[in-house]
């Protein structure tokens, strides 16, 4: 029990009145009746895309020939070049971007990357072939849930930093392609490759691996 | 039909039969849900989130007593094949179960045999942000259940056979709305509250029409411009003011008025929202026709430690100085055990008193305000420790009322204390909103501690706590029911056992180890003269997290529970 004081007040025998507020309804509504539409059943299979927001391409993975931007701080939205990652981490932040047309592909959240530079002789073969001199990315949606893969810090289970979701504290050691090294994720982060061009990182591949959450079933 | 229209027509079936697959279904002879079956439930029942109304959590079902119940034994399981948590009652309305899954699953048994009839098996959307990946249950009305999705939907589904009858979009997921809650059904409306406090979102209570899934009114948890209580926001800190209302209300069928519990204020720390931040951290009085609020009672103000006060209070007549009151009774995240007084036009503060420790607060003054110690109120740039933790003395996990024994029984955490260091973090839509670093968020062991989950046992009429049963390595993290066999039952902890004790004395009585932890709620309904306990083991979401964080502490507890959720059925042993 409390060891701390906690005085209690005996209430009054009335209250103070209580205001009133009077609910507005916001008509937002979409509501599909079955017979409208006999594709009720599958409603949020596929999601529509937010029509008159995004402009075309924003929304489409990684693409090969794509450039990287930063999609958080300060310098959000510009070019990263391999100068911008430091070694050893933090990871950053990063949308692709598509360099003929400028489109940022931030239209989904699927496609953001982490992106991290780590000593080449810390990575696995596999690994280190999809890196630029020690630099590697994935993606940064976590394979459990969906959620966000925000934290560098020491893994839970080892001496290692690692990153790690804090949804639900999965942790992926990027060293040997993101693996799964502690919590409820059920794969390894999707890796992209990457190389050089004239000083900036650009994206050499598709995504490896899926790219999201895991629903069973 | 042409041969176009004929292909098109059999690849609409096909697509249907992706997300609603029949085993061996449909369940014949169902009884459809009426207003009065829902007001007056069948003892052999559970329709309700907490059986009844009132959210008291108790059967009257006196098959399995004190004397009988080491007798218990599984009588069938059934594997969900989903791992997370479990956090759905299993929902019985005269032989028919229903039971729903993380990844907005609904699974209709037989709930003698556990024989499935059918499953339906939400399609989620690639780019969903689960936070929590759970859900608690469906509700029930004529021929049809309710399911309240994390994408942010609530579908209506044919109870005889999964098929789905209509789906509303409530609000949008890509900004961090989302449901995870069992819709509440009263006189033909399904009302449900988003979830989003941690995204910045606006709270909000909202209901549709059983039949046809059309809005009829939204009520804002945030008071708006000209709305009462919107002078205790300062600017549009009131837009994302948080309030979410994830946990479904409890309904006063003689006043005609609901009780919904309000969540946390957003971000985090208070400094970032000064004033009090109604109706976050409340309790809400509302008309069910309407949504009109008829009255609140605010459980702490200025909110900063992420504790919402989501579990709708318990309508409990009680004897108290020689009157009965008409009473709502709430063991708070805030760590208070809140006893108010329902009337028609307001919540009167009744009695409030710690039921775990807490430095947060000084005391409570007159009027019912907990008056708060600066020195363990978040701030900004600077760390500030608190106790309880964030996940509070109790967290949603419900308590449950005996009409028995007069006894609340209430799940609680104790030696937890968090903290972490705030600061002002630009919203981004959909993205996490907390006003601190995720990383940051701490759970520390008070030194010393001997034990954390504590089922404890209180007379609310006097505030006197009659037994307390102490959990030496767990947290205890589930919900608790009390039968009229003079017994309750919890899960909850890190061992995966299902327990129940003695209600009037504490005495564990028996106890069986399951396939996983277990965060649900415990039911009992009865067929053809057995009485049944029924529980989904399936660990995950919030339980997890202090696991976690248990593991970290170095106090030879091991981060690793398994997940995956299998339902128990349990009579005594013929």
């Amino acid at each position: 029990m409390s060891s701390a004081p906690f005085n209690v007040h005996p209430s009054p025998s009335d209250n103070i009145a209580e205001p009133e507020a009077d609910a507005g309804i916001e008509q937002t509504r979409r509501t599909l009746l079955l017979g409208a539409l006999a594709t009720t059943a599958c409603l949020g299979c596929s999601p529509p895309a937010r029509a008159g927001e995004d402009p075309p391409g924003s929304d489409e993975r990684p693409q090969k020939g794509d450039v990287l931007v930063f999609s958080e701080g300060d310098q959000e939205g510009k070019l990263i070049s391999a100068a911008d990652v430091k070694a050893g981490g933090p990871p950053l932040h990063a949308w692709p971007k598509d360099p003929n047309t400028s489109v940022v592909r931030s239209a989904s959240r699927l496609n953001e990357i982490l992106i991290i530079k780590l000593d080449p002789a810390d990575l696995d073969e596999k690994t280190r072939a999809r890196a630029v001199d020690g630099i590697i990315a994935y993606s940064a949606i976590c394979s459990h849930a969906g959620c966000p893969v925000t934290a560098w810090v020491k893994s839970d289970v080892g001496d290692k930093e690692v990153f790690k979701c804090m949804c639900h504290n999965s942790e992926f050691d990027p060293r040997a392609g993101a693996q799964v090294v502690f919590g409820p994720a059920p794969r390894r982060l999707a890796a992209l490759p990457l190389a050089l061009a004239d000083g900036s990182l650009t994206v050499a591949g598709n995504f490896m691996g899926k790219v999201g959450g895991t629903q069973p079933g | 039909m042409t041969r176009k229209q004929w292909l098109l027509s059999g690849f609409v079936a096909f697509t249907c039969l992706a997300s609603s697959a029949a085993v061996s279904g449909p369940i014949e002879n169902y009884s459809p849900v009426t207003a009065q079956r829902l007001e007056n439930p069948e003892p052999n029942n559970w329709m309700l989130y907490r059986r009844t109304y009132d959210g008291q959590g108790y059967s009257p079902l006196d098959q399995i007593n004190t004397s009988n119940v080491k007798n218990l034994t599984p009588v069938w399981t059934f594997a969900t094949g989903v791992v997370e948590g479990h956090q759905a009652p299993p929902i019985v309305n005269n032989g028919a179960m229903f039971v729903t899954t993380p990844m907005g699953q609904v699974i209709a048994l037989n709930a003698k045999t556990g024989d499935e009839y059918w499953r339906y098996k939400r399609q989620l959307p690639d780019d969903l942000f689960q936070l929590h990946p759970t859900n608690r249950g469906v509700g029930l009305w004529e021929d049809k259940l309710y399911l309240a999705t994390t994408d942010d939907h609530v579908v209506a589904l044919d109870a005889k056979t999964g098929k789905v009858l209509w789906d509303t979009k409530v609000q949008d997921y890509r900004k961090g709305q989302y449901l995870t809650l069992m819709p509440l059904i009263v006189d033909g409306k399904v009302i449900v509250g988003g979830s989003g406090g941690e995204f910045g979102v606006r709270g909000y209570i909202v209901a549709y029409d059983a039949k046809d899934g059309k809005e009829l009114w939204r009520t804002y948890t945030i008071p708006g411009e000209g709305e009462p209580g919107h002078d205790t926001w300062q600017g549009d800190d009131w837009k994302n003011g948080g309030g979410s209302a994830w946990m479904t209300g409890n309904y006063d069928k003689e006043t005609k008025t609901i009780y919904w519990g309000v969540g946390n204020a957003a971000p985090w720390p208070g400094e970032t929202h000064p004033g009090d931040n109604l109706y976050t951290a409340s309790v809400l009085a509302l008309d069910p026709e309407t949504g009109k609020i008829k009255a609140y009672h605010q459980y702490h103000q200025n909110d900063s430690w992420d504790w919402d006060e989501v579990e709708a209070p318990m309508l409990i007549d009680l004897q108290r100085n020689g009157r009965t009151i008409k009473s709502l009774v709430h063991p708070g995240r805030d760590a208070i055990f809140w006893v108010l007084e329902r009337t028609p036009t307001k919540i009167n503060y009744v009695a409030g008193w710690p039921f775990v420790f807490t430095d947060v607060w000084k005391g409570i003054d007159e009027t019912g305000k907990p008056i708060v110690d600066p020195a363990h109120k978040p701030v900004i740039g600077k760390r500030v420790e608190f106790c309880p933790s964030l996940w509070g003395g109790k967290d949603w996990p419900s308590a449950a009322y005996s009409q028995r024994t007069g006894l609340v029984y209430v799940p609680a955490n104790e030696n937890f204390c968090g903290g972490f260091t705030g600061e002002k973090v630009p919203l981004k839509p959909g993205e996490l909103w907390l006003g601190t670093k995720p990383e940051d968020i701490g759970l520390k062991v008070k030194p010393g501690a001997d034990h954390f989950g504590e089922l404890q046992a209180w007379d609310p009429a006097t505030g006197k706590k009659v037994w307390q049963h102490n959990f030496p390595k767990s947290q205890l993290f589930g919900s608790v029911t009390a039968t009229a066999g003079d017994l309750v039952f919890v899960g909850g902890t890190n061992d995966r056992n299902f327990r129940a004790f003695h209600a009037k004395t504490g005495e564990l009585l028996w106890e069986q180890k399951t396939n996983s932890g277990i965060v649900g709620m415990p039911v009992s309904y009865e067929i053809d003269g057995t009485q049944y306990i029924a529980i989904q083991s399936g660990w995950g979401v919030d339980a997890q997290r202090i696991q976690d964080a248990l593991a970290t502490n170095n106090i030879g507890i091991e981060a690793n529970v398994p997940q995956g959720g299998v339902v128990w059925v349990f009579a005594l042993k013929k």
